[in-house]
């Protein structure tokens, strides 16, 4: 028995991808500002072209069929290359629910027997969502891989140790501290402790949105460390939520020096230096 | 057998450890330090640790032996020149030396201990006027 919808397709192509390129410009999903009509297009083609060419009448039935390798390919590549643009889930998954309609379409218009539309329609449908179901888990993939992309970027900004002046370091800490974040620090610290020969640390933690008890045990191994090294460590930059949840988690911080913002820790700074900060005096006359 | 020298300077007693210290090292150092103390009646102990790359539990805690012991014998300990690596591990081991004072290398350890003892002295002295007044 030769296939009605495979043989239209393969003679329509020209008219389905006109039809499919049609709906894709109505649909809300184009995004001319992602992707220009002409790269859309080429993409469009390809995909027809080769899903005109796999398709055949032993493999109507059978999306796992390896003739599809190809598409499934073309559609990976868009999906991933949607991802990394930006495309949100409904425009990617509206690129390939306009073609079924197209071929819906063209089917209805070429089949005149309801009963055959109806077989060949609900043949082409599966498979076509088929086809959905693979851009979007390749969709979902290329996301997933920009998400890892990005925490990996995050650990790789690595926390930067200021010389706010000579003998005294400032460490901004911006994010969440974990233990192998903590180590990071602890290590790039110490190190410039030893290369500065600074006597004094000041670990402001402003940037850090919340406190627990295992963020402030790595806190105070931090100040443990810096101690072994022989210089002094201040904690600035406490928060009133945070000094909240410090009290109620119960956690000691007597043993550290700890000041509310930067500008008093290192006013403290100076002054276990022995240093003194001046208005210069003017000889303006009032 | 193998001994760590104890150097005098002045008030202060000075130990460099060159080598890894094993335990029997450890502990030789030890009881030699409390006996140098005694007997030049010393002030400060300075311990150098630049050169030595590994210090475990065992070590931290002959390190706290020492300070507590050169303490009653109303000596000031500072161990001086800790690599980054064994501060870390120290830490991580959970111990923090609490009760020992440190610093980045000799000079500023001798600084530190000159200020202890010129403290101690204006502290005696702080004694001294009060009694008089």
């Amino acid at each position: 028995m030769k296939n009605e919808a495979v043989k239209i397709i393969k003679a329509k192509k020209k008219y389905i991808l006109e039809q499919w390129f049609q709906n894709q410009l109505e649909n809300d999903g184009l995004r001319e500002d992602l992707i220009t009509n002409e790269d859309q297009r080429i993409q469009s083609e390809e995909l027809i072209n080769s899903f005109a060419a796999s398709i055949s009448d032993t493999n109507f039935d059978n999306f796992q069929s390896r003739d599809f390798e190809k598409i499934e390919d073309i559609l990976s590549g868009v999906a991933i290359s949607r991802a990394k643009r930006g495309f949100t889930p409904r425009e990617t998954g509206a690129y390939v629910l306009s073609l079924k309609m197209a071929l819906l379409k063209t089917l209805s218009e070429e089949i005149k027997d309801p009963v055959v539309l109806y077989t060949e329609s609900m043949r082409i449908n599966s498979l076509l969502d088929n086809f959905s179901m693979i851009t979007f888990e390749t969709f979902i993939k290329g996301r997933e891989d920009v998400i890892l992309r990005q925490t990996d970027e995050i650990t790789e900004i690595s926390t930067p140790v200021i010389k706010v002046w000579d003998g005294i370091l400032a460490l901004p800490i911006i994010g969440t501290l974990d233990s192998s974040r903590t180590q990071i620090v602890m290590e790039n610290l110490l190190q410039e402790i030893v290369e500065t020969g600074s006597s004094i640390a000041i670990l402001d933690i402003s940037g850090v949105p919340a406190i627990d008890t295992l963020v402030a045990q790595h806190l105070i191994k931090t100040v443990s460390a810096t101690r072994l090294m022989g210089a002094e460590c201040i904690i600035s930059g406490i928060r009133p939520e945070i000094a909240q949840t410090v009290v109620h988690l119960g956690i000691d911080l007597s043993d550290v020096i700890t000041k509310a913002t930067l500008a008093s820790a290192l006013k403290t700074a100076f002054g276990m230096i022995e240093l003194e900060v001046r208005k210069k005096a003017t000889s303006k006359v009032l | 057998m193998d001994r760590i020298p104890i150097l005098k300077m002045g008030d202060f007693l000075l130990v460099t450890i060159q080598v890894d210290l094993y335990d029997q090292l450890a502990e030789t150092l030890e009881s030699d330090l409390v006996q140098m103390v005694r007997k030049y009646n010393s002030k400060g102990v300075l311990i150098d640790i630049s050169a030595v790359s590994i210090i475990d539990s065992f070590m931290g805690r002959i390190l706290g032996n020492i300070s507590t012991m050169s303490k009653i014998m109303d000596a000031e300990t500072v161990v001086v020149g800790m690599q980054p690596a064994v501060a870390i591990t120290l830490v991580e081991l959970g111990l923090p030396l609490k009760g020992i004072h440190c610093a980045l290398n000799v000079e500023r350890g001798m600084e530190l201990l000159r200020s202890k003892i010129t403290l101690d002295i204006q502290d005696d002295d702080d004694y001294d006027d009060s009694d008089t007044e």
